[in-house]
C-alpha cells in the first residue's frame, strides 16, 4: 500500500485534531461549559484551537478569567485587547471578600493567598455561574502530579479531586456523566509538551503576552529568582533596590510570585533555542509548586486547577 | 543524537530543527511489566537518553540515588508516595522524541489492578513493550500482558527480556525465553513480536547496541520504536465519520463536525447517512484554515452535504457501498472494571463514538480464564475479569467489528447510578441468534398491558430553566393528577424519569439550569421513550392541555 495522507500527519497535527476533538465533545455533552483563560501561552493555545473547533460559528461558551488582582499589568493590557478583537465573552472574577480582608502575597505567604484567590475564587465562579465542564490548558508534561491526570477530571461537589474516583479513559470515549453540583475539568493540552506548545505558537503564529520575551525590566533577586517591581504595590525588603534586567518568563502568574529568567531571546525561535539549550522544566520557577513536597497534588485535591 | 546536541549541529538552526521536528510522527507506546521487572528503569532510561527530562528534574534523581549510578527508576516513580497512601492511579503519561517520532508513553503500574491499567493503557497504543525478568522467565503475568494486548489490538509488540547482565547475556537463555513465548504468541494475532536482550539498568541494547550481546542482530528498543510503519491499517480502513458537533451559525450554514475515524475523504464524494441511511454527497470539507478536497484520519474537520438531510450528533457518514454494521444484539468482549460485578438485570448505558445508549447485558457467554487463557462457564464479571457478552442495546449501534477499527468497534460501559465507567467493551459482531428478547419483552407485563389498566401511555414531561421550575413542576403534577393522570415528579434525574416513564407513569422531570434541556433531550432520544419540552415559563393551562394533547396522539 501506498503511503497516504495520515501516515504523513506530523504530532503536531494529530495532537490538534485530539485537542479539537476533547473540546468538541465536551461542548456537545455539557449543559453549561466555560473555558478558563488565564491569558499564558496554553491558554491562547487553548482559546486557538477552540477557536478552530467551532468556526465559522462563534465559541459555545464563555472565557473565565479567575483575576488575582495580582497580574502583570501587560497581561490585563492583553487580555482586553484580544478578547475585544475577537468578540469572545470573558467573563472576570475576583474573590471579593478575599479582597476586603485585604489578602495578599506579601502578607499571607503564598499558600493561604493561592488558596484564596485562585482556589476558592475558582470553586465560587464555578458555582455562582452553574458551570458544569470547566476547560484548562494544563498539560501533562508540567508535574508529576500532573502525569496521571485524566483529560476529564471528575471533581465532586465542593469541587475537590479524588484520585480514588478518576474514571479509566479508553480510546477517545470520555465519560462526562456527573449529578448535579458535580463537575468536570477537561484538559485538552494534556498530551502536549512545552516544546509543543511553543512550536505551535510559531506554525500558528498566536499571539502571546510580550513578557514572554526579553526586554529589560525592573527586579529583584529573591530566594535565586528574579521578581519584577511591575507596580507601586510591590513590597521591598529591607535592603533590596530594583534592578534592570534583561529578563524574560517561562511561565506567567502573579507578578510577585513569578521568577523571572536572564535571556536574550525576542522572538519565539530564540524561545524555543533557549528552552532546548536550557532544559530546565518551566515549572521551576513557580514558587507556588515548591511551599512542600507534593504541594500540587494538595492544591488539586482542594479543587486547584 | 539528543534534540540539543542536534540543535549543536546544525549551528543553533532552529527553523531546521523546527522543520524536522514538525515531520515528526506520533507513536503511543504501552509498556507493561510486573513489579520488579524494570519497567520503572526502562521508561525512566528511554526519557533520559531520549532527552525527555529537564535537567532540575536530572539533578534532583542524582541527588536521589544512592552511589556513583544513576538511579532511572526515579524519574518515574511519582507514584511512589501515592502507593504509600494506597492511592491506586491507574495509568501515568510520559513524553519523549526520537529523531522521527514523538512518543506518548502510557506507564501502566503492573502490580495493583493490572487488566484495568493495561486496557487502559493498551487501547490507544501503536506499540508494546512486554518486559520479561529474564532469571525468572515467562510467568503468567507475561502471558496475561501479551493476551490484553493482542486483545486491544496493540498491532505490533517488543518482548524486552531484562536483567540479561544478571544472566552473563547468556545467548541460551535468551533464545529458549524467545522461543517459549514466540510459540505461545503465534495463536494471539500480532502482526509483529520481536525479541530484545535488554539490561535496562547498564542500558544495553536500549538506545545503543551492546557489545556484550555480539550474538544479538543490533537492533535496539529504539530503532524498533522508529522502524514501525505508522498508522497504515487506519488508512486502509473504510471512511468513518461520527458526527460530534452541528455547526449552524446562520440560516445559510449547517455543517457537521467531527474526527476522522478512520480513512479518507474527498469532496464530491458519495456518503451515507447512517442509521438513516439517506444518501447525498460530500459539498465541502471545511476547517478554520480553509477548505480541502481530502481529508484522512484522524484529522478534526466540518463536512456539509449537498442536500438538506437531517444528521444530528451520534449519526455515522460513511461512503456509499462500505457500510457499516446497525447493531441492537450484539456479541463483545468485556474488560470489568467496575467495583461492583457485572449485574444482567440492571441498565448501564453505552458509550460509543458519540453517543450514549442504554443497554443491558443479556448473557455471559463465557470468562476468559488469564492464567491458562482458556474459556470458562460464567454468570458474572467481577473487578478485572475478561469476557464474552451478549449485549442488547435500546437503540442500534451504528459500528464495526473492532479487529476491523478500533474507534468505531470499541465503547465503554457507564453506570447510570454511580456515573462510573464500569467497563471497556470490543464489538465483536452480530448476536450469534439475533431476536432473543429485549428488555422490555424480559418484563412479564406488557406496555400495552399497562396502557390498558392505567389508562395512559408513560411519558417524560421537561422543565427546564428557571428558579422556578420547582414550583412549577409540583403545580403541573398536582394538575395532572387532578385529572386522573398517574403522575411524579423527579428532579434532574432523567434514568429515574425513564424508569417511571416505562412504569406506565407521566414522569416530570425538571431541572433549574437552563441548558440542561440540550443533555436531556439526548438521553430521552436514545432512550426511545415519547418525551415532551415543555416551556416553564407558560401558563399551566397550557402546559396541561399540551400534555393531553400529546397523551391522545400516542399510540
Amino acid at each position: 500500500m501506498s503511503e497516504t495522507l495520515s501516515a504523513r500527519l506530523s504530532h503536531l497535527a494529530v495532537l490538534e485534531a485530539e485537542s479539537i476533538h476533547i473540546i468538541r465533545e465536551t461542548a456537545a455533552e455539557f449543559a453549561n461549559p466555560v473555558m478558563l483563560y488565564s491569558i499564558g501561552k496554553d491558554s491562547q493555545v487553548l482559546l486557538h484551537l477552540a477557536r478552530k473547533a467551532f468556526h465559522p460559528a462563534p465559541l459555545p461558551f464563555p472565557l473565565l478569567h479567575v483575576d488575582t488582582t495580582w497580574k502583570f499589568r501587560e497581561m490585563y493590557a492583553f487580555r482586553d485587547q484580544f478578547t475585544a478583537k475577537h468578540g469572545l465573552k470573558l467573563l472576570v472574577h475576583q474573590n471579593k471578600k478575599a479582597l476586603a480582608e485585604g489578602i495578599n502575597p506579601f502578607d499571607h505567604g503564598s499558600q493561604k493567598y493561592t488558596h484564596a484567590m485562585k482556589t476558592q475564587s475558582l470553586l465560587e465562579a464555578l458555582a455562582e455561574n452553574g458551570f458544569d465542564a470547566a476547560f484548562g490548558g494544563a498539560r501533562r508534561d508540567e508535574e508529576k502530579s500532573r502525569a496521571k491526570e485524566r483529560v476529564y477530571s471528575f471533581r465532586d461537589r465542593h469541587g475537590q479531586w479524588e484520585p480514588r474516583r478518576q474514571r479509566p479513559e479508553l480510546w477517545n470515549l470520555y465519560n462526562g456523566r456527573i449529578d448535579s453540583g458535580e463537575s468536570m475539568r477537561v484538559f485538552p493540552l494534556s498530551n502536549w509538551t512545552e516544546l509543543d506548545v511553543w512550536h505551535y505558537v510559531l506554525k500558528e503564529r498566536i499571539p502571546v503576552v510580550p513578557l514572554y520575551f526579553a526586554a529589560e525590566r525592573p527586579v529583584v533577586n529573591r530566594n535565586g529568582m528574579w521578581i519584577m517591581v511591575d507596580d507601586e504595590r510591590m513590597r521591598l525588603r529591607p535592603g533590596e533596590r530594583p534592578v534592570q534586567k534583561r529578563v524574560r518568563f517561562r511561565t506567567l502568574g502573579c507578578y510577585p510570585l513569578s521568577g523571572a529568567v536572564e535571556s536574550s531571546a525576542t522572538t519565539v525561535e530564540d524561545v524555543i533555542a533557549e528552552m532546548l539549550e536550557a532544559r530546565v522544566s518551566e515549572r521551576q520557577g513557580r514558587l507556588i509548586d515548591h511551599d512542600e513536597e507534593g504541594s500540587m497534588e494538595l492544591k488539586k485535591r482542594e479543587g486547584y486547577f | 543524537m539528543t534534540a540539543a546536541e542536534q540543535l549543536k549541529d546544525s549551528n543553533q538552526d532552529v527553523q531546521r530543527f523546527l522543520a524536522d521536528h514538525s515531520e515528526k510522527e506520533l507513536l503511543r507506546l504501552a509498556v507493561v511489566g510486573s513489579v520488579d521487572d524494570g519497567k520503572s528503569t526502562l521508561i525512566g532510561r528511554l526519557l533520559y537518553e531520549c532527552n525527555g527530562l529537564f535537567e532540575d528534574q536530572v539533578a534532583a534523581v542524582k541527588r536521589a540515588s544512592a552511589g556513583e549510578e544513576i538511579d532511572f527508576s526515579l524519574f518515574t516513580d511519582g507514584l511512589r508516595a501515592e502507593r504509600e497512601q494506597g492511592i491506586t492511579i491507574d495509568v501515568a503519561y510520559r513524553y519523549f522524541s526520537t529523531r522521527r517520532r514523538k512518543v506518548i508513553v502510557a506507564d501502566t503500574p503492573g502490580h495493583l489492578q493490572y487488566t484495568r491499567n493495561m486496557a487502559t493503557g493498551a487501547s490507544t497504543a501503536d506499540a508494546g513493550v512486554i518486559l520479561v525478568d529474564a532469571r525468572l522467565g515467562i510467568l503468567p503475568q507475561t502471558r496475561r500482558h501479551a493476551y490484553i494486548a493482542s486483545l486491544l489490538r496493540i498491532p505490533y509488540l517488543a518482548v524486552a527480556i531484562n536483567k540479561m547482565d544478571l544472566m552473563d547475556f547468556d545467548r541460551a537463555v535468551f533464545d529458549r525465553l524467545a522461543t517459549e513465548f514466540g510459540e505461545f504468541a503465534r495463536t494471539l494475532g500480532f502482526e509483529q513480536v520481536r525479541f530484545f536482550p535488554i539490561s535496562a539498568r547498564a542500558g544495553d541494547n536500549i538506545t545503543l547496541p551492546s557489545a556484550r550481546t555480539p550474538w544479538h542482530d543490533g537492533e535496539t528498543l529504539l530503532g524498533w520504536l522508529e522502524s514501525l510503519p505508522h498508522q497504515r491499517r487506519l488508512d486502509g480502513a473504510a471512511f468513518r465519520f461520527p458526527v460530534q458537533y452541528v455547526l449552524r451559525p446562520d440560516l445559510y450554514y449547517r455543517g457537521f463536525a467531527g474526527q476522522i475515524a478512520s480513512g479518507t475523504v474527498r469532496v464530491g464524494d458519495e456518503v451515507v447517512i447512517h442509521p438513516s441511511k439517506r444518501r447525498t454527497h460530500i459539498a465541502s470539507i471545511d476547517t478554520f484554515n480553509g477548505g480541502l478536497q481530502e481529508a484522512s484520519a484522524p484529522s478534526s474537520v466540518t463536512l456539509r452535504l449537498t442536500d438538506e438531510v437531517d444528521v444530528s450528533r451520534g449519526d455515522l457518514i460513511a461512503h456509499a457501498g462500505q457500510s457499516p454494521l446497525v447493531l441492537q444484539h450484539l456479541d463483545a468482549m468485556l474488560v470489568w472494571f467496575g467495583e461492583k460485578p457485572l449485574d444482567g438485570s440492571r441498565r448501564y448505558l453505552v458509550k460509543h463514538t458519540s453517543k450514549y445508549v442504554p443497554a443491558h447485558v443479556e448473557q455471559v457467554l463465557w470468562r476468559k480464564e488469564l492464567e491458562d487463557l482458556s474459556e470458562v462457564p460464567a454468570q458474572s464479571l467481577s473487578l478485572n475479569e475478561i469476557g464474552k457478552v451478549r449485549l442488547v442495546c435500546k437503540r442500534p449501534l451504528v459500528c464495526d467489528p473492532y479487529q476491523d477499527n478500533r474507534k468505531t468497534g470499541a465503547f465503554i460501559l457507564v453506570d447510570p447510578l454511580s456515573n462510573d465507567t464500569v467497563a471497556a467493551g470490543m464489538i465483536l459482531g452480530p448476536a450469534e441468534s439475533e431476536g432473543a428478547g429485549s428488555r422490555e419483552s424480559r418484563s412479564l407485563i406488557s406496555a400495552e398491558e399497562r396502557r390498558k389498566r392505567l389508562g395512559q401511555s408513560g411519558a417524560v414531561l421537561v422543565l427546564a430553566g428557571t428558579p422556578e421550575v420547582q414550583e412549577g413542576a409540583l403545580r403541573l403534577e398536582r394538575a395532572l393528577f387532578d385529572l386522573g393522570r398517574h403522575v411524579a415528579t423527579v428532579r434532574g434525574d432523567a434514568e429515574a424519569a425513564l424508569s417511571l416513564a416505562e412504569a406506565g407513569l407521566l414522569a416530570i422531570l425538571y431541572t433549574p439550569v437552563p441548558q440542561a434541556r440540550l443533555g436531556l433531550r439526548e438521553q430521552l432520544r436514545d432512550a426511545g421513550i415519547p418525551w415532551l419540552e415543555l416551556e416553564p415559563s407558560q401558563e399551566l393551562e397550557h402546559q396541561v392541555k399540551q400534555v393531553l394533547a400529546a397523551q391522545e396522539t400516542t399510540p
